[in-house]
């Protein structure tokens, strides 16, 4: 019944955008009590979780309307099979694990959250782990508003938009050459690896395009800070922006 | 890409015979021998045979069955990764991408035959060579010091047993002792590498012995990374780091390894351990084939990275004098790249496109303090040009420190992978 109340809650909201945020925020406090008094996992805060979920959302989308990113989109993770979501590009690692039986609940997922590389080694989650055992329970508190039905999950905000970065939108319409980006990537791989692992440098193997173009784009232009990913994307034409993220995106990790 | 099953049966069939009858082959597909299996020479091999499909004959050889890498060899000796982790083999260069890997010594080049001679007799015949063999030492650089020294005074400028060996003179070092290091004069195998080397051997003193001192030197009087090593050296180990350098002229300095002495302008030091890194000179075999200048490197094209004494030579890495690039394992494994590219599109057809290069050096000064350096580069007709460059400042935080450290372990997994698959 609590479920219930905070739908009421988002829909009411709905009709004054002004106070969403914080309606948001009743909403999931509301659902917190519900599902710590379930999962028995007393002082659980989903409200904290929402602020810790802010270092998962620049990959997943979790919300209405969310959809898979670098990410696969987290609504209704509870209960799912790993590596399962449609039209998600799983790694290997995650796409095992799923077969050989591995559901996400409360207790996987919070293995998982710990030390993504020890519950699917080679997973391509670029996230070393989240060691306190509090904030994992407080993250979870707060996916879980989004495992409910669809249509209960308050709107969330897009992982990233060309508008964010003030890109023209038009350069994510430029097409690229998949066998010019297969050379472009060799600059690349020095760092990345091409089978998407991790290891201390993030995977960018299997990206949306979209997202791929926006990020090197941000590096282009200054508004992402790193000295070498500044210092690469600097000299490459928006042609060779496309011709990498349509090679990555379709390059195949599998051996 | 990866071979399938059938292709890999192919290859393999391929290999034995052409190890058993190597002048019989060569009608069918072209051959590539590299000679070094470091990050030029192995990034190469990987890329020509990965990208052709099969349809490029790839040998490599090297000498070594395990290849340790002369970067992440500091941190060896600083105690942050054993021995074991810097060490690689050749196995999926052979299993996965179908290499003929030949563990041998090259020890000659006919340029007109194209065939490289093998220590152990045989003969390789190519249609394109790669030279990636690294650097060998200038003797006489450091009067006193000669290769049969290098037990007593090593240089562990080429990784392996030497690291080995000076690590443990490093950590049976008496009670406040010293270790004094002769870096090279320039040109030299990773610019920022001696002096990594000066702050992972204070880091091991400054806990095990904490009263020993480290000489430095110096031939030259500046060097790469020199702000964030001063910094670093005052910060993190106060008044254990002397260097003594050039300030007017040349300084004279000589070794006797016999009674562990470095002598200076005339005035005799005794000192505990002493590590001598040489001034250097191109792999020996460049020399062998002919293409190496009075400076002792082997000057190239920087578009294909071809000698520019033999059209069908290319020579990657350390060996190479090519222009801004440092010499540096991210360096050859760039150069590689565009080399692996030139060949395919000679031999094979496949397109080709502008060369593109670049490198980064990270170091660690001390725990979870990290610094980096970094460039990108294109060819001209003349050089290897400088485009772009950064370098980490003096006063950093220290999130941003470590957080450039971890990236240093990833890189080295990176390039890693990007080497040997």
């Amino acid at each position: 019944m609590k479920h219930k109340r905070s739908r009421a809650t988002v829909k009411a909201e709905t009709r004054h955008p002004d106070r969403v945020r914080r309606g948001i925020l009743l909403a999931a406090s509301a659902l917190a009590l519900t599902v710590f008094t379930a999962a028995g996992a007393w002082g659980a805060d989903a409200k904290r979780g929402a602020e810790l979920y802010q270092q998962c959302k620049r990959c997943h989308q979790a919300g209405q309307g969310a959809g898979h990113r670098v990410g696969p989109h987290l609504n209704g993770i509870f209960g799912r099979r790993a590596g399962s979501a449609t039209d998600f590009t799983y790694s290997r690692a995650l796409r095992d694990a799923g077969a050989n039986g591995l559901v996400w609940d409360e207790r996987t997922l919070d293995a998982f959250l710990a030390s993504p590389a020890t519950v699917a080694p080679q997973t391509r989650m670029s996230f070393g782990g989240m060691p306190t055992a509090d904030d994992r329970a407080d993250l979870l508190a707060w996916l879980r508003t989004f495992s409910g039905s669809l249509a209960d999950a308050p709107a969330a905000q897009p992982t990233m938009t060309a508008a964010e970065f003030g890109l023209d939108p038009e350069i994510l319409r430029v097409p690229g050459n998949p066998q010019y980006g297969a050379y472009l990537a060799s600059e690349c791989t020095t760092c990345h690896r091409s089978d998407g692992v991790d290891a201390g440098i993030p995977s960018i193997t299997s990206w949306p395009v979209d997202d791929f173009v926006i990020t090197l784009q941000a590096y282009k232009n200054g508004k992402r800070v790193h000295p070498a990913m500044q210092m690469i994307a600097a000299r490459l034409s928006d042609e060779e922006i496309a011709s990498l993220a349509a090679y990555f995106r379709n390059l195949n990790n599998q051996p | 890409m990866k071979l399938n099953r059938r292709q890999l049966l192919a290859s393999a069939v391929t290999v034995s015979a052409a190890l058993s009858a190597p002048a019989v082959l060569g009608q069918g597909r072209p051959r590539v021998v590299v000679v070094g299996g470091g990050a030029g020479g192995a990034t190469a091999a990987r890329y020509i045979a990965k990208d052709s499909g099969g349809a490029i004959d790839v040998t490599l050889v090297d000498s070594s069955k395990a290849y340790y890498s002369c970067f992440f060899s500091n941190l060896y000796i600083g105690g942050f990764r054993d021995f074991d982790s810097i060490g690689h083999s050749y196995g999926a260069l052979a299993s996965d991408y179908g290499i003929n890997v030949v563990h041998d010594w090259a020890v000659g080049v006919d340029p007109d035959a194209r065939t490289v001679a093998l220590a152990g007799g045989g003969s390789l015949s190519y249609d394109r060579l790669v030279l990636s063999p690294g650097i060998d030492f200038k003797s006489g650089s450091v009067p006193g010091w000669d290769l049969s020294a290098q037990n007593q005074m090593p240089h562990a400028y080429k990784a392996g047993s030497q690291t080995q060996l000076l690590k443990a003179q490093v950590e049976a070092m008496p009670e406040g002792g010293v270790y004094c290091m002769v870096p090279p004069t320039n040109p030299f195998r990773c610019p920022p590498g001696p002096y990594e080397r000066i702050s992972m051997v204070a880091h091991v003193l400054k806990q095990k012995n904490p009263t020993a001192k480290i000489l430095i030197v110096d031939p030259k009087q500046k060097f790469s990374k020199q702000a964030l090593f001063e910094d670093g050296w005052k910060r993190h180990y106060p008044g254990m780091v002397e260097r003594i350098w050039p300030e007017f002229g040349d300084r004279q300095i000589e070794v006797r390894p016999d009674s562990m002495e470095v002598v200076v302008d005339g005035e005799a030091t005794k000192v505990d351990v002493c590590n001598v890194i040489p001034a250097q000179k191109a792999g020996r075999i460049a020399e062998v084939a002919g293409i190496t200048n009075e400076a002792g490197w082997a000057p190239v094209v920087p578009h294909t990275m071809q000698s520019r004494m033999d059209e069908n030579i290319h020579v990657l890495g350390d060996a190479s004098q090519q222009g801004d690039m440092p010499k540096s394992g991210f360096s050859a494994n760039s150069q590689a790249k565009v080399c692996a590219m030139a060949i395919r599109g000679a031999l094979s057809g496949s397109d080709v496109f502008p060369a593109r290069f670049s490198n980064t050096c990270w170091s660690l000064i001390e725990t979870d303090d990290g610094v980096k350096v970094g460039a990108t580069y294109k060819a001209t007709d003349e050089k290897i040009a400088k485009i772009d460059g950064f370098i980490s400042q003096v006063g950093e935080t220290a999130e941003l420190r470590k957080a450039t450290y971890e990236e240093s372990l990833g890189w080295y997994e990176g390039i890693s992978a990007d080497m040997f698959g």
